[in-house]
């Protein structure tokens, strides 16, 4: 893909025509079913060869992440839409916080705060997209929350920014709609779903620790949520759209699992 | 021991198999989770290791990648969970726990400790389990709890914060204790399986449901009515 300069390049400029997304997604139900009788007969004999070479093969996958699909759905259940995590004090906040993203830290490409901006797609009223210092004078708040890394590391982080929730209303989003998708200028893709994405604690950060995001943070907008792991906070966000259409994402195109919520 | 039979209910239970159906089929549906679980468990612990010095051979665990290990553990662990769910309940409900693995008599204990440590244990006898069966049996089933408890902690430590609390808050205290108790019931797997290798009557019995046994032994019989 040629980058252009603008991140308009993000959005595409048709809709995407749903019957076909439907359509697939059927198919894909009746496949993982198939999926499903395939691995659960051979699941004894590829647990004692430790699974080794035969995991990644896409029957295998096929079934695996049908499941993993599944426990999505059990996820969004067993989700508490008003419940907040755990809250620290200040002397406990890491500075800096932890790196990780999908690109080593020497392949970093700074986003230009000057020309960057914020679109929106979707199912939002004003789309009209917004700069760093429009998204400064709305009302900001602070969470100091925990930050756990599907890997299995974890640290308390200081982020402060615009409440999602908030900032889905002032935009006149569809709150009723099913997803929250995010694109970033790293090219990563991550969306969630709405009841986490409205959750009291899901901000658009654009501050650590009392001071404005740095690189390789996410400079100058990311998210944070605190009802998700780490791989789902975006950063470097450039487009939000609101959608009743699944987004795949960066990592679960790659096996991992989507909700991911914590 | 009371002599048998002396507080024998009117019409005694139907004849029984040591194991019946539904312990064995529990038993060894559990065997293909663990092998799910603690494989899987490892290739997840060598993304962000716990002990520096301790990393699993990629030979033995599910991959190539970390998501890899991810699904398969997400996946083991329904089967984990609801058959061990099963069975604690089966245990408790049917009086398997109660005739199998109590009580727990400490001067017995000490002697069978004793001789199991001199290879000397008796095992004649396949419809009892000795003191040693009765404690390591116990402490795997504590151990399962434990870990099912501090693995619904690792997979939603904010959705069940109320249980990161029995873990003083702390998430990596919880992910030690998960990999405590994998290393303690990979300890028991190891004596167990060992064990059945050398009687191997307990093993056969494990699959064909073994000898037929009476309730004669129950502690506290019902009642008569």
């Amino acid at each position: 893909m040629i980058r252009t300069p603008s991140p308009s390049v993000f959005r595409p400029k048709t809709k995407i025509d749903r019957s076909v997304l439907a359509e697939n997604r059927a198919l894909v139900d009746k496949i993982n079913r198939r999926g499903v009788l395939r691995g659960t007969l051979s699941m004894g004999a590829l647990a004692l060869l430790g699974g080794c070479s035969v995991t990644d093969t896409p029957a295998m996958q096929t079934f695996l992440r049908g499941v993993s699909d599944w426990n999505d759905r059990v996820q969004s259940l067993l989700f508490r839409p008003n419940h907040l995590a755990p809250t620290f004090s200040e002397a406990q906040v890491v500075k800096p916080p932890r790196f990780n993203a999908h690109f080593d830290i020497e392949d970093l490409k700074p986003v230009d705060r000057r020309t960057w901006k914020l679109e929106l797609a979707g199912l939002i009223k004003d789309k009209r997209p917004w700069t760093a210092a429009q998204l400064a004078t709305l009302p900001r708040q602070e969470w100091i929350i925990r930050h756990i890394c599907v890997e299995g590391w974890d640290y308390i982080g200081q982020w402060s920014g615009v409440n999602l929730r908030t900032f889905l209303e002032r935009v006149g989003a569809d709150l009723t709609a099913k997803y929250v998708a995010f694109k970033c200028a790293d090219d990563y893709t991550e969306s969630l779903d709405m009841a986490s994405a409205l959750h009291p604690q899901t901000i658009l950060a654009t501050g650590y620790a009392r001071e404005p995001i740095t690189d390789p943070f996410g400079f100058p907008l990311r998210l944070r949520t605190a009802v998700k792991l780490g791989f789902k906070n975006a950063k470097w966000i450039t487009a939000i759209e609101v959608t009743n259409t699944f987004p795949d994402t960066f990592w679960r195109k790659q096996g991992f699992n989507w909700f991911a919520g914590i | 021991m009371p002599a048998p039979n002396s507080r024998a209910p009117k019409s005694p239970p139907p004849p029984r198999k040591l194991h019946p159906l539904p312990v064995r089929i529990m038993h060894w549906t559990n065997a293909v989770a663990m092998l799910i679980m603690i494989t899987s468990g490892w290739k997840i612990y060598n993304d962000d290791v716990l002990f520096g010095w301790l990393h699993f051979p990629d030979a033995i665990i599910p991959g190539p990648w970390a998501q890899h290990g991810l699904q398969w553990h997400f996946f083991g662990m329904w089967i984990l969970g609801l058959n061990g769910l099963a069975y604690v309940i089966y245990g408790f409900a049917s009086g398997r726990f109660r005739r199998m693995l109590v009580p727990i008599r400490i001067p017995e204990l000490v002697g069978d400790v004793r001789d199991a440590l001199r290879f000397r244990l008796a095992h004649d006898d396949p419809t009892r389990y000795n003191m040693v069966q009765r404690l390591l049996y116990i402490g795997v089933l504590i151990a399962g709890v434990l870990i099912v408890l501090s693995g619904l902690v690792i997979w939603k430590p904010v959705q069940f914060s109320e249980l990161l609390v029995l873990f003083g808050g702390s998430f990596q205290l919880a992910r030690l204790v998960h990999f405590l108790c994998m290393s303690a019931i990979v300890g028991f797997v190891l004596v167990h399986v060992t064990l059945a290798l050398l009687v191997p009557h307990t093993l056969v019995a494990m699959v064909t449901g073994g000898p037929v046994v009476s309730d004669a032994r129950a502690p506290a019989p019902e009642p008569a009515s």
